[in-house]
């Protein structure tokens, strides 16, 4: 599954902070730890400041730090800020007429509503255990270094109009505005 | 975060393998959180896990205040033996003290003293509670995937 490049900076930006609720950190020290852009990453954190996620400290040693429950916010309430999480269908009027579509749109649905499920199970303190516990180390499940798959080349065959509506499923599309 | 004496007494009741007297009360509790009367499942669940399983209760001087219940199964689908629970219920008032994380502990507990080294559970997709439950104490999908039809 791949997440918009927004999504990702808000879960990066929300648990990093999550990890340290005492700590506040800039925008720029947080893009310079992740290697991202700083103006994208501000947009984001502007955006989760309005949804009372993070909070924005003013003056000198000011940034952001965390401001909402770790325990009861879910990687789901972070996601469904950037993405349009709802169960609407993407198909034309035509390809709604069309059997082979109705089919692949039921057969995506499912993996839909296998992520967004497993997204609304994982709370904030539940990723930062899992983080520290490092289960990718020992579960033989794709580790998050960047393989051959995830190479610039692999990355934007990915993201190609073809292939970005089978990773991202029928209904988690980018959030409009 | 101080906590009340009824959270304290809630996470700290005893947890100690059912008995035949434990059973009524464990009928109610599902019932009340399920909705669902089950006492002949509970019944066969009882001395089925007296055979060969796991139920335990967390009993303190005010009741039930939890249960679990798992057993060790091996070979099916092709799984080597691995212990699954079957079914974790905490009652409401109890809730977010610790006690289902301690009927969780203690069941794995059995599991590992009956030679096995993996838990595995199976929950409805849409149960947030119990899903976001079972990930907080570190499960993630396994290598199986749950298949059904309808039987027209």
């Amino acid at each position: 599954m791949r997440l918009q490049k927004a999504t990702a900076l808000a879960l990066y930006a929300v648990l990093e902070l999550a990890a340290d609720p005492e700590r506040q950190m800039t925008a720029v020290e947080m893009a310079e730890k992740y290697g991202i852009s700083t103006h994208h990453l501000a947009k984001v954190l502007r955006d989760l400041g309005r949804a009372g996620l993070v909070a924005a400290v003013r003056g000198v040693g000011g940034g952001y730090r965390f401001a909402g429950n770790a325990k009861r916010l879910t990687l789901m309430d972070v996601v469904r800020l950037f993405e349009d999480t709802s169960a609407g269908s993407d198909l034309s009027a035509e390809e709604a007429r069309q059997d082979i579509a109705q089919g692949l749109y039921f057969v995506l649905h499912e993996i839909d509503d296998q992520a967004a499920a497993t997204l609304r199970s994982i709370s904030l303190a539940t990723m930062l255990k899992l983080i520290a516990r490092r289960p990718w180390e020992s579960e033989g499940k794709p580790a998050p270094a960047r393989s051959a798959a995830q190479s610039p080349a692999a990355r934007s065959a990915a993201q190609s109009p073809a292939t970005r509506s089978a990773a991202h499923g029928p209904t988690m599309r980018r959030k409009p505005g | 975060m101080a906590r009340t004496p009824r959270q304290r007494s809630d996470a700290e009741a005893p947890i100690r393998p059912a008995g035949a007297a434990d059973l009524p009360l464990v009928v109610a509790l599902d019932s009340e959180t399920t909705g669902l009367a089950k006492p002949e499942y509970w019944r066969e669940m009882f001395h089925r896990c007296a055979r060969s399983g796991f139920f335990l209760v967390a009993v303190d001087e005010s009741g039930l205040r939890g249960f679990i219940v798992g057993e060790v199964r091996a070979w099916e689908f092709g799984s080597p033996p691995c212990g699954w629970v079957f079914a974790v219920q905490v009652r409401p008032g109890a809730r977010q003290a610790g006690l289902g994380s301690r009927l969780f502990a203690a069941l794995c507990a059995a599991f590992r003293a009956a030679g096995v080294d993996r838990v595995r559970t199976m929950l409805a997709r849409d149960d947030t509670v119990i899903h976001a439950f079972f990930r907080s104490q570190g499960m993630m999908a396994g290598p199986f995937i749950q298949l059904e039809s309808r039987l027209d």
